[in-house]
């Protein structure tokens, strides 16, 4: 990146900045900017799946596993905070006199949930991410086994109803830490922390991309055994990369529980995940904006043509799949850099950068 | 003992099935590189493939051999489809066949959502596989034993071909070595359709037998895929004989972990089995020695 387009970017975050937290509330009502909230929850997730996927072809396809444990963690708190001296409601529902599971336990506590929404997928990510990556796994079969552990724990979560809520999930939360979820104004705060929140994990990966740690995760991107060759663990700028993103992800998800009000397996398993690849491929994986911009067009087509229009909306998903793949495989943020190739020199196409490793990866 | 030889019978016959589901894939992923996500939608057509036979064929006995074919090349048809509109543009960058083929299998689920009733169809159990069959004192289930049986047909028919019909020379020159196979004068690209179809119908007929043990609905492939990628990775890639370990193996896991403490849990320690166990030999079971580097 020259130096004159890396400022650019950061410029670019600032009109950003001014957008979501100057113009957005002035412009939209609570109810809009409640879903643009959840919107910033799903970007910032997929900010860390441009900086694992995009720049460093590791396709994250269990994001919801680290985002579980983000919400779930805030979720617990939030019971907890709202139950009072009590055992949860639903709980009580199941086995009215068993004492509240251990592991809730701790989640009494401000200090340690917040702690618990910032080092568990450090912790989670980093002994995964250790063990893949220095056994070499990569391409297709990381991919498969991070979406086999986003089932697994999806699975889990809906078989403990009485630990964790299961399949209806944690909701009906009153108050985030001290405040009253119901008043707008404090409705508005958790958008303003979210949006806040999204704008630092955006100039985080701007200042990694900018970095030597940026150039050499793209270099292991696109040849992992040249930059082995270099004396360099491939492995270590991986994992990196992996537990960053692991923490955006459980980020977002601590965040969307208070803006959304409920936190289901159905948020964080197979589908959910996918979703979550899905607005990073549309919005470009490798660019700055592409993942998060992508992420909130794909989170808006979800929740208002999705429950208006559910077939439709399978469907538009699937076909987006198709075509961004096919056509756009660096998303739609390439798109200007390629219509313009295309008018200097009309025959001849960009060629994707991506791909080269990917083909050495699961053939070998 | 019996505590212990229940599961084994019953986890073999869960075994079989994942084979089955696995088969196609070892073919498309394993031999072809392509990360086919949309295989489990192959296996939900082939299970309304058998539906609709039994529309037209109403004897549930004559219907389901009926359906086994059917399902092959009806299943095997929608793979050729996405071959050749698709899949032949991607086999330079197969991480993104994966993606593609994601939205291919969520466009195939909502359409079988549209067509058939959402909870699902019935497909009626032949006659002939009510009943038990006793074999060294312990009664199996006709049904279990049933997948069992076709299990290893298909095995069994998929080696054969691939190892003595000029077909299956073709598949393996291709895969072993794609430029020169293309310079003997095997057509590279009428090989790789071939092999897609196959892959694919082999999923429809993983579908028929599913169809014989569980619901028939549009959220029925969805729950094999993940599976079935994890049984062929953890088998190693191009290798018929791993698969089959792995598939049954993780059957018997399956069916264990489910005797000792829930379903869903066994699902879970199942999964963590794999993982583990793909710690241990990054390549799965058995693996071909190549001197290509990681």
């Amino acid at each position: 990146m020259t130096k004159s387009k890396s400022w650019l970017s950061l410029s670019g975050i600032g009109v950003f900045a001014v957008l979501l937290l100057a113009v957005a509330p002035l412009m939209l009502t609570d109810h809009w900017l409640n879903n643009l909230g959840k919107y910033c929850c799903w970007a910032i997730a997929a900010v860390g799946i441009g900086l694992a996927w995009g720049r460093g072809g590791m396709l994250v396809m269990g994001q919801g596993v680290f985002f579980a444990l983000g919400a779930y963690s805030m979720a617990m708190h939030l019971t907890l905070e709202t139950a009072g001296d009590r055992i949860p409601g639903f709980m009580v529902l199941y086995d009215p006199l068993a004492p509240l599971p251990m592991f809730w336990e701790p989640f009494r506590s401000a200090t340690f949930t917040l702690l618990a929404i910032v080092l568990l997928p450090v912790i989670v990510a980093g002994i995964l991410g250790y063990a893949l990556f220095k056994r070499r796994v990569k391409g297709a079969y990381f991919a498969i086994l991070t979406q086999a552990l986003a089932v697994a724990l999806a699975v889990l979560i809906s078989s403990t109803i009485r630990e964790t809520g299961g399949d209806t999930g944690l909701s009906d939360f009153k108050y985030f830490f001290g405040f009253v979820l119901n008043d707008p104004a404090n409705k508005a705060m958790v958008y303003f922390i979210a949006a806040a929140l999204l704008i630092v994990c955006l100039l985080a990966v701007w200042q990694l991309y900018r970095s030597r740690f940026g150039e050499l995760l793209v270099a292991t991107r696109d040849a992992e055994e040249r930059v082995r060759f270099l004396g360099y663990d491939p492995a270590n700028v991986k994992l990196v990369a992996f537990i960053v993103s692991a923490l955006m992800a459980s980020i977002g998800g601590a965040l969307f529980v208070p803006i959304v009000g409920i936190i289901t397996p159905a948020e964080i398993g197979a589908a959910a995940s996918i979703l979550m690849i899905a607005g990073v491929a549309f919005g470009g994986r490798a660019s700055l904006f592409g993942p998060a911009l992508g992420a909130m067009a794909v989170g808006w087509g979800q929740s208002s043509l999705g429950s208006t229009w559910p077939e439709g909306w399978t469907y538009i998903l699937g076909l987006l799949f198709i075509v961004v793949v096919l056509f756009l495989p660096n998303g739609l943020s390439s798109l200007p850099a390629r219509l313009a190739a295309a008018r200097r020199k009309p025959d001849v196409q960009p060629t994707p950068v991506i791909v080269a490793a990917e083909l050495e990866e699961v053939r070998s | 003992m019996d505590a212990l030889i229940a599961p084994l019978l019953n986890g073999s016959a869960q075994g079989a099935l994942l084979l089955l589901a696995a088969l196609g894939l070892s073919l498309t992923f394993g031999q072809m590189g392509v990360i086919n996500m949309a295989h489990g939608e192959f296996l939900m057509i082939g299970a309304f493939a058998a539906y609709l036979v039994q529309q037209v064929i109403k004897a549930s006995d004559l219907s389901i051999p009926v359906a086994l074919p059917v399902a092959f090349v009806v299943a095997g048809l929608f793979g050729l489809l996405l071959e050749v509109t698709i899949i032949r543009w991607m086999y330079r960058r197969p991480l993104d066949t994966l993606l593609v083929t994601v939205g291919v299998g969520l466009i195939l689920q909502q359409a079988a959502l549209q067509i058939f009733p959402s909870q699902g169809v019935p497909v009626e159990k032949p006659s002939w596989l009510d009943g038990q069959l006793n074999i060294l004192g312990y009664a199996w289930p006709l049904r279990q034993l049933f997948t069992i049986v076709l299990a290893v047909a298909c095995v069994a028919a998929l080696s054969a071909w691939l190892k003595y019909t000029s077909f299956g020379r073709r598949i393996r020159a291709t895969v072993h070595n794609r430029d020169l196979a293309e310079t003997t004068g095997i057509s590279t690209r009428a090989i790789d359709r071939l092999t897609f179809f196959v892959g694919s119908g082999l999923a429809g007929v993983a579908g028929v037998a599913a169809s014989l043990i569980g619901g028939t609905n549009s959220q029925m492939g969805a729950q094999y895929i993940i599976p079935a990628f994890l049984v062929v990775a953890a088998g190693g890639i191009g290798q018929l004989k791993g698969t089959i370990i792995a598939a049954w193996a993780v059957g018997v896991a399956l069916s264990y972990f489910a005797y000792w403490t829930t379903g869903s849990l066994a699902q879970v320690l199942a999964f963590i089995l794999v993982i583990v166990f793909l710690q241990l030999r990054p390549q799965g079971l058995f693996t071909v020695r190549t001197r290509s580097l990681a």
